[in-house]
């Protein structure tokens, strides 16, 4: 589909919906998101894991130069290896190379058959085991993989008046999704992956929805914690790449720190675990002491970068984490990213203060 | 001569704990936008989305909080339908139904002949209650509890947002124009399950497998 940057993307789901087609991204925020910031953000969202980043789906772009020139590489070709992408480098780059007017994004087909289960794990290396077991099991089919804690779901049951799906309370809850074209097949398939996590022990309980607006509830679960977060007070919100084992121990790691000095912040941990991606956030009191944030920052972002992780998986730097880029990327890179933004951008005017940190 | 004493003295008839009778329908799913076929001969069902009717779901949610509060011992489910319709009672199975019979069966049914097959699949089960949703979302026809109790001449608490079931009698409060109505009736009767009932659970992983099995 071929669109301008200001359309908003459930908009756009919807429209490709009636021909059977889909933006092959999904986010929390789609009711009010514009694809063109989707873009330049790159945006990760819920199906990464199924339909790849924008970096991929992308087929070319319109955007606006500092200096007023117009960059046309708006075409729907899949494949076209003639030079520099030079559409690939704004993908992401946050509006500080140019400013995207229009998009071209392949859609992939909508699948007539969408399945939703959530399982309860006792520990973060069963919720492993089972991720292991879907990809085994569901591989192909898989169109998500999210997990959350027990206190994301205690926060969305209580702010948003959505159901506990299982009895008894469980430490962690992991959202398989499956995307196929026939739904007795995909049935067959998410049955084989319930039934060998139970038999292997990997899971405590589980439920499986059996309508689409079963499904909805399921996901909205999942898809409502950030908005909960924000009515707990302060929020610290880290978006984090980490290698899958060492995703949770960040997590107990910062309750850990935090527990004694500043008993009234609450820890929460959920993310993307089919990317790797994990969604750290604190909630204090409003009136919480700075103090509380030194202790927070940097020991998070070293943390990630002693694990060669990055202290932003999805949700970009702008002037937030800027001065901490260095974690993540060398010296020789920033330096060459700064010749960059030199080029398309010499007089400075998009975006100042934004992605790149001053040089040293 | 205990024995002897055992037929002197029978002990007190166990209250008969009752068998539940749940009709469940196949439907297109509640959450899909439904679309007319090309030659506008019907709406079109080919590769769309199918799910237990919402209402069923209700009817079955209550009759398994009545297994749960041991008022029912036993929930048969029944449903009309392709064989897909197997699935349907799958589901029902996995909420919380012990059995589940299928009559199996290709193409459009009317309530009445509905009504008719539920007749039959009563006389077989002998319930004490059927339950039913008050209408499927595909044809919002309300009549098949209705024309099941005409056929069986029992009573009939329809559009029921709540239910209490005690001393073989049925205290239905159903949701009317004017608000809510109050009825009583004795049992055998026929239920149709209105929105506000309760809220269907999710079927949960155990009982998913012990329903595929």
């Amino acid at each position: 589909v071929v669109c301008e940057a200001g359309c908003i993307l459930q908009a756009l789901d919807t429209y490709l919906a009636e021909q059977g087609f889909m933006v092959p991204l999904d986010l929390g925020a789609k009711g009010s998101c514009q694809i063109g910031g989707n873009v330049a953000t790159n945006a990760g969202g819920l199906r990464l894991v199924r339909y790849g980043s924008l970096h991929g789906t992308v087929l070319g772009l319109e955007a606006v130069l500092a200096d007023g020139t117009v960059l046309s590489d708006l075409k729907s070709l899949r494949k076209d290896n003639t030079g520099y992408h030079l559409s690939q480098l704004l993908i992401g780059s946050e509006g500080t190379l140019g400013l995207i007017t229009k998009v071209a994004i392949a859609t992939p087909r909508r699948s007539k058959s969408v399945q939703v289960a959530v399982v309860a794990c006792k520990t973060f290396e069963e919720v492993l085991s089972s991720v292991e077991v879907a990809r085994r099991s569901l591989s192909e089919i898989i169109s998500a993989v999210e997990f959350l804690d027990r206190s994301c779901l205690e926060l969305v049951v209580a702010e948003h008046g959505l159901r506990d799906p299982m009895g008894e309370q469980h430490a962690f809850y992991l959202l398989v999704e499956t995307s196929g074209s026939n739904a007795e097949h995909d049935q067959a398939k998410l049955e084989l992956f319930l039934e060998q996590c139970m038999t292997e022990g990997f899971v405590q309980d589980g439920v499986v929805a059996q309508d689409g607006a079963q499904a909805g509830e399921l996901w909205k679960l999942r898809e409502k914690i950030p908005l909960a977060l924000q009515q707990r007070g302060k929020v610290f919100k880290y978006d984090l790449s980490l290698p899958m084992d060492a995703m949770y121990a960040l997590v107990e790691d910062v309750q850990a720190r935090l527990a004694a000095p500043f008993p009234a912040a609450k820890v929460y941990g959920y993310g993307h675990l089919g990317d790797g991606n994990l969604h750290l956030n604190i909630t204090a009191p409003l009136d919480a002491p700075p103090a509380l944030l030194a202790a927070i920052e940097p020991f998070v972002y070293q943390w990630t970068a002693e694990k060669r992780g990055s202290i932003s998986a999805e949700h970009g730097v702008g002037v937030m984490k800027a001065p901490h880029l260095h974690l993540s990327k060398s010296g020789e890179m920033l330096e060459l990213m700064r010749k960059v933004k030199d080029a398309y951008d010499p007089n400075g005017i998009l975006n100042p203060y934004k992605m790149l940190p001053p040089p040293p | 001569w205990p024995s002897l004493l055992f037929d002197l003295y029978p002990p007190p008839p166990q209250a008969k704990r009752m068998r539940a009778l749940v009709a469940v329908k196949r439907v297109v799913d509640y959450a899909v936008k439904i679309r007319v076929k090309g030659d506008k001969s019907g709406v079109e069902t080919a590769g769309v989305k199918m799910s237990m009717n919402p209402f069923c779901e209700i009817a079955v949610e209550e009759a398994v909080r009545l297994k749960e509060k041991k008022v029912v011992e036993e929930i048969v489910a029944v449903s009309i339908g392709p064989k897909q319709s197997a699935d349907t009672l799958r589901t029902a199975l996995a909420m919380g139904a012990d059995r589940a019979v299928h009559i199996n069966h290709d193409g459009i049914l009317q309530p009445l002949a509905v009504a008719k097959l539920l007749k039959a699949v009563v006389d077989k089960e002998s319930p004490d209650v059927v339950f039913v949703g008050k209408q499927a979302i595909d044809d919002d026809a309300n009549q098949t509890g209705q024309m099941l109790a005409g056929l069986l001449g029992w009573p009939q608490g329809t559009f029921c947002s709540k239910l209490e079931i005690a001393d073989k009698k049925a205290t239905v409060e159903r949701e009317v124009d004017g608000g809510i109505e109050t009825v009583s009736m004795g049992l055998p009767a026929v239920i149709t399950a209105d929105l506000r009932l309760n809220d269907p659970r999710y079927a949960t992983l155990p009982n998913i497998m012990k329903a595929k099995k």
